[in-house]
């Protein structure tokens, strides 16, 4: 008899190796205590977390943890239904205002994940005969979304206003198109030259999403993103975003000014079919989005965190993703994969947690990826870096303090 | 104005031969994952290339069906009779 799990041979052996090598584990550590966003406790041990998702240092604010702790004892743990039937509460609806208020615009929908916000948009807006037209570098979310529906594929190059323009120009004129463009490109920290790409795909007649997932709460005047940030506002017809990074819960969102936006609710299949968020979610996402439309201060320290991490990191000798700053994503390149494995169990050791991202998930880097919060210190990204460059050094890398 | 397979295929097999780092022999039924086992970023650039000297666009949800470099004659034969 077949065994079906036969297929998965080579990735076993290429993981047994890994963890025969004598080095730990990187994609099963567990963290025992979390202190605070940036703080946790493994093996006993305290480690400074250099790899959330957690930029704007939300889950653990008071007001945050009140307004869940309050919707937990008046609403219950769950709702045990669909938004469509029985699992639309005053929170969810108070959630999405807080989203339109967020964003200035006039609709808004929540999801139970990012990823299936994405499934769900990518799946409906565009059908058989019509085209979405995405960066290959996008989310997997993305492509999952675009497999689930219809509509013909096309891929430009990462962030290639040319690459885009050409394809865009090669569709039939009077198709439906909508084209899917990332504020910030989450496994190198680059984001998007949105102000150049809305301008080529609008002059395409496309309708233009931007997954806003790393950019909400420190791109712009107001936190919105990147294209916030570009000047480009009023020329997207739909943002994506996610509670699970900024926000510091869980779920996800779609918002829009289309004035048909709302029938989305009744065909968007990830929507319909799946039990909404926990009352307390929705409590501590919409406390935390309206905190953050004047986080003026986190999101000035954020930037300066990051940039100063970035040129230190650089002038120690570690090779980085991008020239600059340009999120507060720092992807740190390793030689090849032994060494990443090697350099992120040195850091363990250090105390310090990054993300070990395999080639598989990059455009074929090893990276050691940093991703920085608005809680770390001027003192913690000082001690990071000192411990980067011990961990460098001990892995053989050319580095120096 | 109509296309062939049959006229797609040398000038295709022209363009595919810098990706054949194996240097095997190219002809119709050669396969793209069994054969050249070219990976997912190799397979963006040739599909990529086919597109420029085509002017058109290969769809990537079509990419699963198109196993064998004959199969790519025949879709871009397709594409550019419609
Ligand atoms: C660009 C992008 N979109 C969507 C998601 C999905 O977000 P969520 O964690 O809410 O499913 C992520 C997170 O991994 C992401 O990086």
């Amino acid at each position: 008899m077949a065994d079906l799990f036969d297929k998965f041979q080579p990735l076993i052996d290429q993981y047994e190796a890994l963890r025969g090598s004598g080095l730990r584990d990187p994609f099963h550590l567990q963290m025992d205590e979390i202190k605070s966003p940036t703080r946790a406790v493994v093996n006993g041990r305290e480690i400074i977390l250099v790899g959330t998702y957690n930029y704007m240092g939300m889950t653990f604010d008071p007001d945050v943890i009140a307004a869940g702790k309050k919707a937990l004892e008046e609403f219950g743990s769950g709702t045990t239904g669909s938004r469509v039937l029985n699992g639309t509460y005053q929170g969810h609806a108070e959630c999405e205002a807080a989203l339109r208020e967020f964003y200035a615009m006039d609709h808004a929908m929540v999801f139970s994940t990012g990823y299936q916000a994405n499934l769900g948009l990518m799946s409906v807006m565009a059908g058989r005969g019509e085209y979405i037209v995405l960066d290959a570098d996008s989310h997997a979310s993305i492509y999952d979304g675009c497999a689930m529906g219809n509509a013909d594929i096309v891929r430009f190059r990462h962030n290639s206003v040319s690459d885009l323009e050409k394809r865009l120009n090669r569709l039939p004129a009077e198709a439906g198109k909508l084209v899917v463009l990332e504020g910030v490109y989450s496994m190198v920290g680059d984001i998007a030259p949105l102000k150049e790409m809305v301008a080529v795909a609008k002059a395409a007649g496309a309708m233009i999403v931007v997954d806003e997932a790393h950019a909400m709460g420190f791109f712009g005047e107001n936190g919105r993103g990147v294209f916030e940030a570009a000047g480009v506002e009023d020329d997207v017809d739909f943002v994506v975003g996610t509670f699970s990074k900024s926000v510091g819960t869980v779920g996800g969102f779609v918002v829009s000014n289309h004035p048909k936006f709302d029938i989305l609710r009744l065909v968007t299949r990830p929507y319909v079919y799946t039990a909404s968020l926990p009352p307390a979610v929705v409590a501590c996402a919409a406390t935390s989005i309206r905190k953050l439309m004047s986080a003026h201060h986190k999101r000035a320290h954020l930037w300066q965190a990051s940039r100063k991490m970035h040129a230190d990191l650089r002038g120690a000798g570690f090779e980085l993703g991008t020239a600059e700053a340009e999120s507060a994503i720092i992807a740190v390149k390793m030689p090849d994969q032994q060494t990443s494995a090697a350099m992120w169990t040195a850091l363990i050791e250090e105390g310090v947690y990054v993300n070990m991202v395999p080639p598989q998930a990059t455009p074929g880097f090893n990276l050691l990826r940093c991703s920085l919060c608005a809680e770390h210190s001027n003192e913690d990204v000082a001690e990071i870096v000192a411990r980067f460059v011990r961990a460098g050094q001990a892995v053989g890398l050319p580095v120096s303090a | 104005m109509t296309t062939t397979k049959e006229e797609v295929l040398p000038r295709l097999i022209d363009i595919i031969q810098p990706f054949n780092k194996k240097d095997i022999e190219l002809t119709a039924a050669t396969s793209f994952a069994n054969d050249l086992e070219l990976d997912s970023l190799t397979v963006m650039d040739l599909v990529a290339e086919i597109e420029d000297e085509y002017d058109i666009i290969l769809p990537v949800n079509m990419l699963p069906d198109l196993e064998t470099i004959g199969d790519v004659a025949s879709a871009v034969a397709e594409i550019k009779s419609k």
